[in-house]
């Protein structure tokens, strides 16, 4: 068999060197070196420390996810003996075991970085994070066992497990307390009980002022773990330690032969707490008894048990940030600027019929997008409004006005994809409030996902109906706008909104239109316009014409696209990349990809949005879109990429590409052998932070737009009309 | 005040709405199409019925085109049904079945009524039409089952064919010949071929035809794609598209997907499409070609617009329908002569008695028409030739006209000739939106009125010899007198005046007279 495998990568090797498997890297084992370049974020002291405290628990958040899904899966795999090599040639077994090792390599560092740094750190800014309760003194120890009684006991179930009592069921990602226990009546048998950690209340507890010397915080499960007698009343407790469970949170939807898809992934996201477990965590130098009891009940081997020198779930860092009093560890609070060609009396459709708007967020306000939405639904002119919703923040101002809009009696279709993993559940309900308000809702596709992000309104002006379009690369989520960069365009341009209309009629299940003006759609016709794209670069190059790619995007996984971008260098294409996360291409490898760079940031806002620019033989074309290059993007969801024609729009949006690119702070390199290296800053004269750049001119901007109103004020004046003489 | 519109066509295969934008500034505008493939419309009429699911699956999609045309806020709607629908059995059940749940008032109309929408779509869509059509044009719609030639000259509309060259028989028949690609291809151009032989000999000749307009869904696949790539306008020369044919046939069904971004279904239509254009353009000679790039709905709306005054056209459509009848009646080789002299006098008798009959310019021309065909039957047989002349227009496909319509004229020819029969004429009642006639609920009313001012018409032409030339009429008192100059002797015509005279009264309640003045 083997022999075979490498008698078939010979042959592809032979047919396009440009697809050797060696020429790529897994996306598991990239998605773990992007959450190394968090970590080091994290441990960079130039960052300040409270921002140290986030990117901590960033790792953490997103290995819990990486392990619910990309490692399920693959688990998932080597149980159905599939033995499909990925990009870079590797079985299912085989990425397992690299990824083991990462893994846990990872989560040592993790908590290197909180034991070695982050905590001394804390307690020479005055925090003092307890990290046992043996730690306590007796004034200390009082109040928290005050608390215990008063707010924690109340809300906690334990549980115990004996034969008449089967072992309980724990919940994905909970945090929770196993004890062995012992009767006090002098029976010697040990007996096996859990408790969660109750999450209705905070993880961690700041100790009163009067109580404690500095300020100190103590974390929930310690306060219970030091009350755990007072569970058990009679029973010793021999050991007790928080363990923590994983669980495969993919599930697998049979689209096809479900009537109501609304109420199967309602019962499938049930499973989802019943899932096989894939890695439990458990407090370092546990009771190796206690151990082997919850391997055996969790059906875990040892390669998926995790123990941690330090608290289990540091997630709770991210609330930490949010303690009061340590401004000078944080980055000034930065507000979303507002937008020059919005600064006026002027409504926003009058704006739009201005020009085309270009959204750079979080840089600038997402406000502008609400209020489209806002203004359309009580705009007695506005007939109709369509939107697509991915991932909504959780009192959307969005969602409101769309339900305000149906009770106005516009015709409102939103497509809200059920889908989205992890926000299933508040989609569902969302969905329903909609539907409740007179919308009309479509729950997604049939087999796709649909991540693209438009709206759409329609509107009855003295010329006849004019559609209004907003085209984004993120999500219509008010909350993580603050947070994610994305960048948006707001048109009335008839070829836009003639497109935008045929998008929402493909996803109401009408054919597809005869053709598209700008927009490109996927899985249809997307993957075929980039290669088209690239292959036109390689072409230019090989003609001696300029050629030049850049583009940023999350992800880079596609074998295609990457082949592609291969010839495109060996012809001489200058290739940069802005890639934050997984890149399965290898960068900068004599002969192969030379002439590619990779760049990653990783900065205080999280890079999300998605641009491509083309040099066209010098007529440079420009792209946004939502979609990253990878498979599932490009073969399995419904995307958008869109051009941005206005000459100076574009020149703002390639301004943002170069930026990045000159980065030499946050930037992140990738080197051929798969690592990412930090530019080297010395004999550098000047630093170039692209987050921060952007938030500067983002200010200059607005200051200069105000300015610009101010002076226009000034000119307005009366003009008497004099006599004569 | 702009106004919104929507157009629905229901077939068994596909469901198509458009919206369109109507006022007198902008003319007429199209705002948003949508088109659903029928999921069931694969299941032919096995038992000559339209199936359950197909009924089912034809409400959910109307009830959804109620949605975004409420969206819009449509004004006015209308929802035509072809042909395919009508010959169901069970047409009428279910079209009342649509009524019921979703409110759309359906109505079947002819493929030549559909046709004649097509012309007034392209009409819309370039002023070029008008100016094409003074010389040799041929306007070939290729469709899914059947391929429709009409050809233009002189400003008119002069012959109207079907032929069974539909692109899906065409490819599916290639297909079950279980042969290389290549060899299928040769075979598509064969069977075309076969099927345009015929049609060149009877309805071509030797006509010129200068500029071929292309129209039909499949063609109209690939016009947008075209549009960018390879043509101007929607133009194309013989030589471009000879070039652009065998372009294509080289290509295979991926290339073709990947070129022009088709999906593969559109892809397998493709090369029959082109080629049944490719070999029309050959047998005429046309030396250009024009994709307007219509939809049968941009048809629908611009009826629509026209009947509310919001667009006009330069080329006058009704001429078209006279002049395809006329065309008609020497094909069955009437005495022109004569058929021109009836039409002319006609003419006159329906003016002469506008206050008295009530009907519009819509009945005016069915009277024309009537008037063109009414001589027709003999062709067939002299004897029972009014039986003959009813079948012959009943069978015919007269572009332009309503199937009532077509129904009416065919009742005036047969009545013209025999005993009228107020209860025999089974002509299906039905809605005729636009109000293009005056008593759309009384057609059997319609009929007789006609065919009392035909039978005068005819009877003031029996010798055949247009000796009343000249004839002047008005109503005077209960009598309608029919004052000519002409010096030869009409007493044939007074004769058969007479004979009408009782019907004719009984219509109208008027007496015909006929007067010839003395030359002193």
């Amino acid at each position: 068999m083997a022999e075979k495998v490498t008698k078939k990568i010979a042959e592809a090797e032979e047919k396009n060197p440009y697809e050797d498997p060696k020429n790529y890297i897994n996306r598991e084992l990239s998605w773990l070196e992007f959450d190394y370049r968090i970590l080091n974020e994290a441990r960079d002291k130039n960052v300040p420390l409270f921002e140290r405290l986030k990117f901590l628990s960033i790792t953490a958040s997103n290995l819990d996810e990486f392990f619910m899904v990309r490692v399920a899966t693959l688990k998932n795999q080597v149980r159905d003996k599939n033995k499909r090599v990925d990009i870079a040639g590797m079985r299912p077994q085989e990425q397992l075991d690299q990824i083991g090792r990462k893994a846990h390599d990872l989560v040592e560092r993790q908590y290197t970085t909180y034991n070695r740094s982050i905590l001394p750190a804390l307690k020479q800014e005055g925090l003092r994070i307890i990290s046992a309760y043996t730690e306590l003194t007796d004034q200390e120890a009082k109040y928290v066992d005050k608390y215990f009684h008063e707010f924690v006991y109340p809300v906690l179930t334990p549980m115990a497990v004996d034969s008449s009592r089967p072992f309980p069921l724990v919940r994905n990602k909970s945090l929770n307390i196993a004890a062995l226990l012992q009767k006090k009546n002098g029976d010697e048998e040990l007996e096996f009980a859990t408790v969660q950690v109750p999450t209705v209340l905070p993880r961690f507890v700041e100790l009163p002022e009067d109580v404690s010397e500095t300020r100190s915080v103590i974390l929930l499960e310690e306060i219970i773990e030091r009350n755990m007698h007072e569970l058990f009343l009679n029973y010793h407790i021999i050991t007790a330690h928080p363990y923590r469970i994983m669980r495969d949170a993919d599930f697998a939807l049979d689209e096809e032969d479900v009537d109501d898809l609304l109420e199967e992934i309602e019962k499938q996201l049930k499973t989802r707490q019943r899932g096989d477990v894939i890695r439990l965590e458990v407090e370092e130098r546990a009771d190796k008894r206690l151990l082997e009891i919850l391997k055996e009940e969790m059906e875990v081997e040892n390669d998926a048990v995790y123990e941690i020198s330090g608290p289990l779930d540091l997630t709770f860092l991210m609330k930490m940030y949010s303690l009061e009093g340590f401004d000078d560890l944080k980055e000034e609070p930065y507000t979303p600027q507002p937008i020059p060609a919005l600064m006026n009396d002027d409504d926003i459709f009058t704006n739009i019929r201005k020009g085309d708007i270009l959204l750079h967020h979080p840089y600038q306000t997402f406000d502008p997008v609400v209020d489209f939405v806002r203004t359309a639904s009580t705009d007695p002119d506005v007939l109709a409004i369509k939107q697509t919703l991915y991932r909504v923040s959780g009192h959307s101002p969005i969602i409101a006005a769309l339900a305000e809009a149906a009770e106005n009696g516009k015709q409102v279709s939103v497509l809200v994809e059920l889908k989205a993993r992890f926000d299933e559940e508040n989609n569902i309900n969302w969905a329903k409030k909609l539907e409740k308000a007179g919308c009309h809702v479509i729950y997604g596709l049939v087999g796709l996902k649909t991540h693209c992000k438009i709206t759409l309104v329609v509107r009855r002006e003295e010329d006849g109906l004019r559609r209004y379009v907003h085209l984004g690369t993120g999500n219509y989520n008010d909350s993580t706008a603050k947070l994610y960069t994305d960048c948006g365009l707001l048109t009335c341009a008839p070829k836009f909104g003639e497109d935008a209309t045929a998008v929402f009629n493909m996803l109401s299940g009408y054919s597809e239109p005869p053709v598209w003006n700008k927009l490109v759609l996927a899985p249809l016709w997307l993957r075929g316009r980039v290669i088209r794209l690239i292959r036109r670069e390689t072409e230019n190059a090989r003609q001696g014409k300029p050629a030049h790619i850049m583009a940023k995007m999350n992800s880079l996984c596609d074998k295609e696209v990457i082949a592609h971008l291969y010839e495109a260098s060996c012809a001489g294409v200058k290739i940069e990349l802005v890639v934050r996360g997984i890149c399965s291409l290898r960068a900068g490898v004599p002969g192969l990809s030379e002439n590619i760079s990779v760049h990653s940031i990783v900065g205080n806002f999280l890079e999300h949005a998605r641009i491509l620019y083309v040099e066209n033989g010098g007529s440079p074309q420009v792209y946004m879109g939502s979609a990253d290059w990878m498979p599932r993007n490009l073969d399995n969801r419904v995307e958008i990429m869109f051009p941005v024609e206005d000459p100076e729009l574009k020149a703002q949006v390639l301004h943002i590409l170069q930026v990045q690119l000159e980065d030499n702070t946050k930037a992140h390199i990738l080197q051929p052998d798969g690592t990412y290296a930090k530019i080297d800053r010395r004999g550098r004269k000047v630093l170039i932070t692209a987050q921060a750049q952007f938030c500067r001119e983002a200010a200059e901007m607005a200051r200069e737009a105000a300015m610009e109103s101010i002076r226009d004020r000034d000119k307005r004046v009366f003009v008497p009309i004099g006599s004569e003489e | 005040m702009t106004r919104t519109f929507a157009a629905i066509n229901v077939d068994p295969y596909q469901m198509e709405l458009g919206i369109y934008e109507m006022s007198e500034r902008i003319g007429m505008r199209s705002v948003d199409h949508v088109q659903h493939m029928m999921g069931s419309g694969i299941e032919s009429y096995t038992d000559g019925k339209i199936s359950y699911h197909q009924v089912e699956e034809m409400c959910e999609v109307l009830a959804d085109f109620n949605r975004i045309m409420k969206g819009y806020q449509v004004a006015a709607y209308r929802a035509y049904a072809a042909n395919s629908v009508r010959d169901a059995l069970n047409s009428r059940i279910v079209l009342d079945q649509i009524r019921v749940r979703t409110g759309i008032e359906v109505r079947v109309i002819s493929n030549a009524e559909l046709r004649f929408m097509n012309y007034k779509a392209i009409a819309v869509k370039d002023v070029e039409f008008q100016k094409s059509i003074q010389k040799g044009t041929a306007v070939v719609t290729v469709g899914f089952g059947s391929t429709h030639f009409s050809v233009f000259d002189k400003d008119a509309l002069i012959s109207s064919q079907n032929l069974s060259l539909g692109v899906m028989q065409l490819y599916d028949r290639a297909l079950s010949a279980n042969v290389t690609t290549e060899q299928e291809k040769d075979l598509i151009c064969e069977m075309i071929d076969n099927e345009l032989v015929s049609f060149r000999k009877i309805y071509l000749k030797d006509r010129e035809i200068r500029t071929l307009i292309a129209t039909g869904r499949p063609i109209m696949n690939i016009f947008f794609k075209l549009q960018g790539k390879d043509m101007k306008r929607g133009y194309l020369s013989a030589a471009e598209f000879k070039h652009f044919f065998e372009v294509i046939r080289k290509m295979s069904i991926e290339q073709l997907e990947d070129y022009f971004e088709l999906n593969t279904q559109t892809a397998t239509q493709l090369f029959p499409t082109v080629a049944v254009f490719e070999r029309v353009m050959e047998i005429t000679g046309a030396e250009t070609m024009w994709i307007p790039g219509t939809r049968i709905t941009d048809g629908m709306a611009a009826r629509h617009a026209e009947e509310r005054k919001f667009i006009r056209f330069d080329h006058n459509f009704d001429h078209d329908i006279i002049a395809i009848c006329r065309n008609m009646a020497k094909r069955y080789k009437c005495y022109m002569p004569h058929i021109q002299a009836v039409e002319r006098i006609a003419l006159k008798i329906f003016d002469a008695l506008k206050k008295y009959h009530g009907l519009k310019a819509r009945e005016q021309l069915l009277l024309l028409i009537s008037a063109d065909l009414h001589d027709c039957g003999n062709f067939i047989t002299m004897y029972e030739a009014s039986d003959c002349a009813y079948s012959i227009v009943m069978e015919s496909e007269i572009v332009g006209l309503s199937h009532m319509e077509q129904e009416i004229v065919a009742n005036v020819v047969r009545y013209h000739g025999q005993e009228f029969g107020y209860d025999d004429m089974g002509i299906e009642e039905r809605t005729d939106w636009g109000g293009r006639l005056s008593t759309p609920d009384n057609l059997s009313m319609t009929v007789a009125k006609l065919t009392a001012m035909l039978r005068l018409a005819i009877a003031l032409d029996s010798g055949q010899k247009n000796k009343l030339e000249d004839c002047r009429l008005s109503v005077k008192g209960d009598e309608l007198v029919i004052t000519t100059g002409c010096s030869s002797d009409i007493t044939l015509e007074k004769i058969s005046v007479e004979q009408c005279e009782d019907f004719f009264r009984e219509i109208f309640g008027i007496c015909p007279v006929l007067k010839q003045k003395k030359k002193v």
